[in-house]
């Protein structure tokens, strides 16, 4: 115990006697939280469209205005060809083009249906999707409200059934609520894996860790000097973070906190222990950095932290489990989101409790005092 | 020259030496190539959903089957009463429930059925999406339970994909990938590699020997550059034949604005290196003032338009989102100079002042 005391001492010497270290650990990832919150905002506001209306009716006039006076849409222009109108595409000075062929509103009349065409930039597939669905909104309930005019109906006549969507534990829908408790998942794995993961292999780079093998340290007293002072670290960072992401965002907190701050000490002991592992079995801090590189884009990627788990294909829903970051995302929101109780997260629990026994257990196996 | 050239032989050596790196600087781009293209869609397949139907009946099973077959949703369970549609939310076993009022068949026939669509609001977007396609769902069935003179007014939506016909996220996420492995090997490598010989001391060393210092500098990022031009080939070339993601433009013209992005990454890379002592510093000064703002800032992932004003305009200097641009417009819309010169004429600034910068940098430090 008194060993591991002194090793304690010196990692935390260590650390903090680096004057660049500090504002790096604590200072920038605090930043890039709010950079992050400001910048992660999928929610389309204003989805700049042209349109062509080659009709000229009341009914055209109205569906344009509707589209004027959208939140989301921001008229760029009104073209009167197709090639006009793909300039605008083409430049980048809009994304959706909407064409109203003539003779529309007399087709609607007389054969009870009429084509609009619409045209989206694609190149981001989610905006592209958003911006049709929106668009589709408009139109549809102006559809709607015409067939009621024209045929003097209720509305609960000319549709038998009606739909109510509801949004639960995000009303007011917003983005913000959904990306903080995840860029702080992020930012604590970042540092935890990071610092970890170059610490080690630094004292083998330096040659000082000849000196730590010659004494009668035991290798895991060793270990355990080297993963606790960022598991402390880190879940300050965590502590920092929630407060920064209270007063600045208003993020709710309807969860209970031990609870948080029991999963997350948990998962960081898994993230930890693979950083330990990549200094174990790496040479140089340069190594290091790309491995852990390598393995935080392809966690955070896969973690539903930017695009819903949802949405990959089945196969690869199934490699999200053997995903930590996945689960510790997963988690942070549904307790602070959905105050989601231990009962609602216990396989995750589970999960990661056995993650972080075996990634530990093979950062002891392959450290070695001899070389 | 010999001279110059026995020195860039070293640099490759010490390259070619750490085939861990050599593998995951090689690696990694095909590793995000592969999740981008076929794990990572922005199409929604299989959401889970779950049903609360009090009453059955013939209208409401046979809609629940309409729902459930389809390609968008996949049948989580049926709930057995209200209270649990919290529990099922909370427990994220559905993102969507789709709640049916008693007697759904009389007050069909009434004319007045109400359907509930309790969507999981914590992803507002893929909440959006997903009430959008259960709505449409239910509407054509419901059309299609009416009889057909009282059909009503229809506005069908010819839409159209442009640039990117079938909305493949290989497509969105190719120039993303090639900009940040420009970045990562010219940048973050340059700027450690340089700090690797300050931290060993073996920079005094080079030094004192006949090479002056701008020849050391060039030695140092020649490697580098021919690195990431190979690499920048191979994600295209893989994009291509795995993909199907075009190149639309000149390839001439998109290497060379590549070579244009990766003189100004090489600018900062060899800044950061003159203002850190240790490679931890040097990693973490490229991390988080280069990876982060051009991964964040440059468009990549996030819509530079749904920024607030300050960091739009923060997006600015970040290089990585003019040459998205320019990559963008090259590989999928196949414009030509005449449509990016403004974009390049800015990276062209960037460099000279990066470059400009470094070298006074460097000779102060070393003098």
């Amino acid at each position: 115990m008194r060993t591991l005391f002194f090793i304690l001492q010196k990692e935390f010497l260590q650390i903090f006697r680096d004057k660049s270290m500090l504002p790096i650990i604590f200072v920038l990832p605090i930043v890039q939280m709010i950079i992050l919150t400001f910048a992660a905002d999928f929610e389309l506001k204003q989805i700049k469209y042209v349109y062509i209306d080659n009709d000229n009716t009341q009914e055209t006039k109205e569906l344009i205005h509707r589209f004027q006076s959208s939140v989301y849409f921001e008229e760029v222009g009104r073209t009167h060809d197709f090639k006009g109108g793909m300039d605008f595409l083409d430049r980048n000075k809009a994304t959706l083009l909407l064409r109203i062929p003539q003779g529309f509103t007399k087709d609607l009349q007389n054969s009870k249906t009429a084509s609009l065409m619409i045209d989206v930039n694609s190149i981001d597939g989610l905006a592209a999707t958003l911006s049709y669905t929106y668009a589709q909104g408009i139109i549809g309930q102006m559809q709607d409200e015409i067939r009621m005019e024209w045929n003097g109906l209720p509305e609960k006549i000319a549709l038998p059934v009606s739909i109510h969507p509801r949004y639960w534990y995000n009303t007011e829908m917003e983005y913000k609520n959904l990306m903080v408790p995840g860029i702080l998942a992020l930012l604590v794995t970042m540092v935890a894996m990071f610092l970890s993961s170059m610490n080690l292999v630094r004292e083998k780079e330096i040659g000082t860790i000849e000196q730590i093998n010659v004494t009668p340290i035991r290798k895991v007293h060793f270990l355990l000097g080297k993963l606790i002072p960022f598991w402390i670290i880190a879940l300050f960072e965590l502590t920092f973070g929630l407060v920064v992401g209270k007063l600045l965002f208003d993020i709710p907190m309807e969860g209970s906190l031990p609870l948080l701050y029991g999963f997350t000490a948990i998962y960081l002991l898994v993230v930890l222990g693979i950083g330990l592992w990549i200094s174990t079995i790496t040479d140089t801090q340069q190594q290091a950095m790309f491995i852990a590189w390598f393995f935080i884009v392809i966690f955070i990627l896969m973690s539903g932290l930017f695009t819903p788990v949802e949405n990959m294909p089945s196969w690869a829903q199934e490699i999200t489990r053997a995903n930590p970051i996945a689960y510790m995302v997963k988690v942070i929101r549904a307790i602070l989101l959905k105050g989601s109780g231990f009962s609602d997260v216990k396989f995750e629990f589970l999960w990661i409790t056995i993650y972080a026994f075996l990634v530990n257990t093979f950062a002891l196996l392959s450290y070695s005092k001899r070389n | 020259m010999k001279k110059f050239i026995a020195f860039v032989t070293k640099e490759f050596n010490h390259i070619f030496r750490d085939t861990r790196t050599l593998v995951v600087l090689f690696g990694m781009p095909i590793a995000q190539l592969l999740l981008f293209g076929f794990a990572i869609t922005t199409e929604v397949s299989n959401a889970k959903i779950a049903i609360y139907d009090p009453e059955p009946s013939q209208f409401s099973n046979q809609l629940t089957q309409k729902l459930t077959s389809s390609d968008f949703f996949s049948l989580a369970q049926n709930i057995q009463k209200s209270s649990d549609i919290d529990a099922v939310l909370k427990a994220s076993k559905a993102k969507l429930v789709v709640v049916y009022p008693k007697d759904f068949e009389t007050k069909f026939m009434n004319g007045s059925a109400n359907i509930q669509l309790i969507a999981d609001g914590s992803d507002p977007n893929l909440a959006s999406i997903l009430t959008a396609s259960a709505s449409a769902i239910i509407m054509t069935w419901t059309k299609g339970k009416m009889p057909i003179e009282t059909q009503i007014e229809t506005i069908n939506n010819e839409v159209r994909w442009h640039y990117n016909p079938s909305l493949k996220s290989a497509s969105t996420f190719v120039p993303g990938v090639v900009t940040i492995i420009l970045m990562l090997v010219s940048a973050m490598l340059t700027s450690i590699s340089i700090t690797r010989e300050k931290e060993l001391g073996t920079i005094e060393i080079l030094l004192v020997s006949p090479l002056n210092p701008a020849m050391i500098i060039i030695g140092k990022v020649t490697p580098f550059i021919i690195l990431s031009l190979l690499n920048a080939v191979i994600i295209l070339g893989a994009a291509q034949v795995i993909f199907d993601v075009p190149i639309n433009g000149s390839v001439l013209l998109l290497l060379l604005e590549s070579l244009l992005f990766i003189i100004v990454s090489l600018g900062l890379g060899v800044l950061i290196s003159t203002v850190s002592q240790t490679q931890q510093t040097a990693l973490m000064l490229s991390l988080f003032a280069l990876m982060l703002p051009t991964i964040l800032l440059s468009g990549f992932i996030f819509p530079i338009s749904n920024m607030p004003m300050v960091l739009q305009v923060i997006s600015n200097v970040v290089p990585a989102k003019w040459f998205l641009i320019i990559i963008k417009s090259i590989m999928l819309k196949g414009v030509g100079i005449t449509f990016v010169w403004k974009e390049t004429m800015i990276l062209v600034f960037m460099a000279l002042f990066f470059i400009g910068l470094s070298i006074k940098k460097f000779k102060i430090r070393f003098q």
